[in-house]
């Protein structure tokens, strides 16, 4: 597991992704709906010349939607040669966290229980690495 | 020629090189199945290309080589180190003789039959070595190339690097117009902002090619191939002007390649064989390109003989491709997918141009690999249709631009069929149920209200909203009412996130100059989600369309003086006016109405009810010849209806109740009114009007016509009128070719002609249909008398 953390605020929860997926964070200012899509596709953002899907991760992980005043701040990761952006609150930190994460225990909600891959410490704070990838597919339908 | 003759050097020498590797392994390992096949196919291809390049050296060699090579595959012999250094000496002798082709330099003659003969089993090694040495010639420089061949990628990042740069100056151009104009400074900008978009362009030509540099080698291999094989071709071409990406176009090559020869090869049949079956001797391969959704559809049609699935099957069980027990439950397509097996081929015979069961295994492999299909729909005895379809991403696609409520949307240009307003002349929408249906000039076409379909906002009253007709690939004919249209624009369209192709309905993204990413619409998809009727089911229902356009009846829908919703034919009325209520007058024991000098019987009311203003508005109603007035309280609208409705029991000023967007709506009896109004005029009191006994026309047809215009008709001639009826006549009718009667009557005659257009013998006569002319001439013979 690459050391190299992004440290990232989405509502309550501080959150840890491996920086070696992330591509830049960014600021987003127009977001292009688009209709009928599923709900945490939030739209469509311009990154230069390239074409950013929006991720609402409040929607993916099942806790309403992100908020979309201000300056929104966006993880930018490649998946399956798309690009996405993931909406956080706050950019905290990058900063490096040896060791794996360990592993998760009962008590989180379901949204966050499929994106999490572990709880990592840092300065004694408990941080859940997510999977971007997970976030990025929405919640489970199956679930439903 | 020459064009083909570089790409084939090209394309050789960049084989060549990945390939020598390759052949190194594959004498190491000789039994290694994957590098055999990358071997043949090289072969393969070079005997392909040779054939119709006119290449006899480079065909008969690499004919040799794939003989022994498929014999290997076909397990009847070991690749042993004899055989591999045979293949290889030819595969260097190839890259040789390519090399001379390139530089446009003789190679020196013989010694080929020496590298052939080598490949025979029991033919010792050293030989070969010897004679392939002595054939080397002095390496020869390579001519200086005047293409280069670039990676695609280095493309893609130019044209990224481009789109950057349009985003950068259209930052600045805001930036510009916020501070006071400088003139230097906008005439240096004016001059970065035309270079940007000059290289912009040629960027994203050199990524895009038409399909017609694809096509254009077909002709001349499609004569070489019949000629050979005493076959009659001929080749219809479409669709040449489909763009494509450059990348797409080359992957394409070979497997169209590989598909128009087995066409001639298997699927049309000999001259001969054609006319015992009944067809033309010379068979027809259709070549078709063209844009559909976002993909680009390539279609080779043969009406040659067909494929015959028993026989696959049974090749197939030979091949042991498949278990006799699998065979016996597939399906028809099943079965015809069995032609894209490696090792399976349906010629009998193994020919020079094909037949080895190497083409469609590599057609369809290679398609795939750039996320297209193939597929193969097949008669037997009636011809053969291969479809491939490869997508069109990071094609450039006309589009055009539109808005619905806050948001702008892109569709392709090609889907486009027109664009009307809701509102127009010769646009009616109306709801059939609960679905919008636009009426265009006739046409009967469903609205998708994209709006609806995506939940956004319309800002604009249905009435007002732009209807852009499609047709989607699937082949459905739908109106888009969208808020308005925006531009025309050339877009690059990419395949947008698979949770966003999931909806259905787009067909990628795009980035405009403005910067804001857009969604392209799918016009199959949104038909599909939108529930527009499919191909099939919209086929017959087009006849019935055709159908209804004959019998609908542009109808005016007002309220009534009493408050009702009423329905009157459009055709019968001939204005709208505010008269003064002084006009109106109860006489008679009616309400009659004095209008610029006639006295017309009122409808519509009992008593008037005069606005504000002491007027009262009435509809002024006419059959040609009669004129009556009917008061209303408000014009509703204008729309095209059934003739049918739901007839009243009894007669009377309703003719029956007929159904207008859900609402019930009385159809004012026309007929009974004029009929009420008619009844106070004595029978004999109207004009007589004598028609020619002789001709039948005028019995059965304008004799009504006549009676409508207010005429008791009689026919000269006819002995029981007697004398009396000619004397008493007002007017007469005849033919333009009859003499003239003689005329014991002053009665002015109207002369009808059959031809549409005056001729020199019907001078002043009317053409028979010209029923206004008829009834206008009827008028003026009555004023004049």
């Amino acid at each position: 597991m690459d050391a190299l953390k992004l440290i990232a605020r989405i509502g309550d929860q501080q959150i840890a992704i491996s920086a070696d997926l992330v591509e830049s964070v960014v600021e987003i200012d127009a977001i292009t709906p688009v209709p009928l899509a599923a709900p945490h596709i939030a739209g469509l953002a311009a990154l230069r010349s390239r074409v950013l899907t929006i991720i609402d991760t409040y929607a993916a992980l099942e806790m309403g939607r992100s908020p979309r005043d201000g300056v929104l701040h966006a993880i930018v990761v490649t998946i399956d040669h798309h690009l996405y952006g993931l909406l956080v609150d706050e950019v905290v930190d990058v900063v490096e966290i040896p060791g794996d994460p360990d592993p998760l225990h009962a008590g989180l909600s379901r949204g966050w229980a499929s994106a999490a891959m572990g709880i990592i410490e840092h300065d004694g704070q408990a941080l859940l690495q997510v999977d971007p990838a997970r976030i990025v597919a929405g919640p489970i339908a199956v679930a439903a | 020629m020459d064009e083909l003759l570089s790409e084939f050097i090209a394309e050789t020498r960049e084989t060549l090189e990945p390939l020598a590797s390759e052949i190194v392994a594959w004498e190491i390992a000789p039994d290694d199945r994957a590098r055999l096949d990358s071997i043949f196919r090289f072969v393969h291809t070079v005997k392909g290309s040779c054939g119709f390049l006119d290449l006899p050296r480079l065909e008969r060699l690499s004919h040799a080589a794939e003989g022994a090579l498929a014999e290997v595959r076909d397990g009847t012999r070991r690749a042993d180190r004899q055989l591999v250094s045979g293949v290889l000496a030819i595969i260097d002798r190839i890259g040789e003789l390519v090399e001379a082709l390139a530089a446009s330099e003789p190679y020196p003659e013989g010694g080929d039959e020496a590298l052939i003969l080598a490949l025979e089993p029991g033919h010792l090694p050293q030989q070969i070595v010897e004679t392939a040495e002595a054939a080397l010639p002095a390496a020869a420089p390579r001519a200086p190339a005047r293409s280069i061949r670039l990676p695609v990628e280095l493309l893609d990042r130019m044209m990224a690097g481009v789109s950057d740069m349009v985003l950068a100056r259209n930052e600045l151009s805001r930036r510009l117009r916020e501070h006071v104009g400088n003139g230097n400074v906008d005439t240096a900008f004016e001059r970065l902002s035309t270079c940007v978009a000059e290289m912009r362009e040629a960027i994203t030509r050199t990524r895009m090619q038409r399909i017609d540099g694809l096509f254009s080698a077909l002709p001349r291999m499609v004569r070489d191939l019949s000629s050979e094989l005493n076959k009659q071709v001929v080749l219809v071409i479409d669709g040449g002007d489909v763009e494509l990406d450059r990348e797409m176009i080359e992957m394409i090559r070979d497997p169209l390649t590989h598909i128009v020869r087995n066409a001639i090869d298997h699927g049309i049949e000999l001259p001969a064989e054609r006319l015992g079956a009944a067809k033309p001797t010379a068979g027809t391969l259709r070549v078709d390109a063209r844009q559909s959704g976002n993909q680009i559809l390539i279609e080779v049609a043969d009406d040659g003989r067909g494929i015959d699935d028993e026989r696959l099957v049974h090749k197939a069980i030979a091949a042991g491709i498949v278990t006799r027990e699998r065979a016996a439950v597939m399906t028809r397509g099943e079965r015809l997918e069995l032609i894209f097996s490696a090792g399976l081929s349906t010629a009998d015979q193994v020919t020079a141009i094909s037949g080895r069961g190497v083409g469609m295994d590599v057609v369809r492999a290679n398609v795939e690999r750039i996320g297209g299909t193939v597929e193969i729909d097949t008669q037997l005895g009636r011809g053969c249709r291969l479809t491939l379809r490869v997508p069109m991403t990071l094609t450039i696609i006309p589009a055009l631009t539109f808005s619905v409520g806050d948001e702008l949307f892109a569709i392709p240009r090609g889907a486009i069929d027109e664009i009307v307003r809701a509102s127009g002349g010769s646009v009616v929408v109306e709801r059939v149920g609960s679905a919008p249906v636009a009426r265009i000039r006739g046409e009967r076409v469903p609205v998708v209200e994209l709006g609806t379909l995506l939940g956004v906002a319309s800002h604009i009253a249905p009435a007002r909203q732009i209807l852009v007709v499609v047709r989607a690939s699937s082949g459905e004919r739908y109106a888009l009412s969208v808020d308005s249209v925006q531009d025309h624009e050339e877009l690059v369209v990419k395949p947008a996130a698979p949770a966003i192709m999931a909806t259905g309905v787009y067909a990628g993204t795009t980035l405009p100059d403005n910067g804001r990413p857009m969604l392209l619409i799918n016009p199959a998809g949104v038909a599909h989600v939108a529930g527009v009727r499919a191909p099939d089911a919209a086929i017959p229902a087009r006849s019935d369309v055709v159908e209804d356009e004959v019998e609908t009846v542009p109808t005016l829908l007002f309220r009534a003086v009493d408050g009702a919703t009423r329905a009157i034919r459009l055709g019968l009325v001939e204005r709208i006016e505010d008269v003064p209520s002084s006009a109106v007058a109860n006489v008679g024991g009616r309400l009659r109405l004095s209008h610029d000098g006639r006295i017309l019987p009122l409808f519509g009311c009992d008593a008037i009810v005069p606005d504000k203003y002491d007027r009262v508005r009435v509809l002024l109603l006419g059959d040609g010849t009669a004129e009556i007035a009917y008061a209303i309280a408000a014009v509703i609208d204008i729309h095209a209806l059934s003739p049918d409705c739901l007839p009243n029991a009894e007669p009377g000023p309703i003719a029956g109740v007929m159904l207008v967007d859900d609402v019930q709506v009385e159809l004012v009896d026309c007929f009974w009114l004029f009929a009420q109004a008619g009844a106070s005029n004595r029978s004999t009191q109207r004009p007589l009007c004598l028609l020619d006994n002789d001709d039948p026309w005028m019995r059965d047809v304008l004799r009504p016509i006549v009676e409508q215009a207010g005429y008791r008709v009689a026919y000269s001639g006819d002995a029981s009128n007697g004398d009396a009826s000619d004397r008493e006549a007002a007017v007469m009718i005849l033919s333009a070719d009859r003499p003239s009667p003689d005329m014991r009557s002053s009665a002015p005659v109207i002369r009808l002609r059959a031809a549409a257009e005056e001729g020199a013998g019907s001078k002043g006569s009317i053409y028979r249909y010209d029923r206004r002319g008829l009834i206008a001439a009827l008028a003026a013979a009555q004023g004049g008398r």
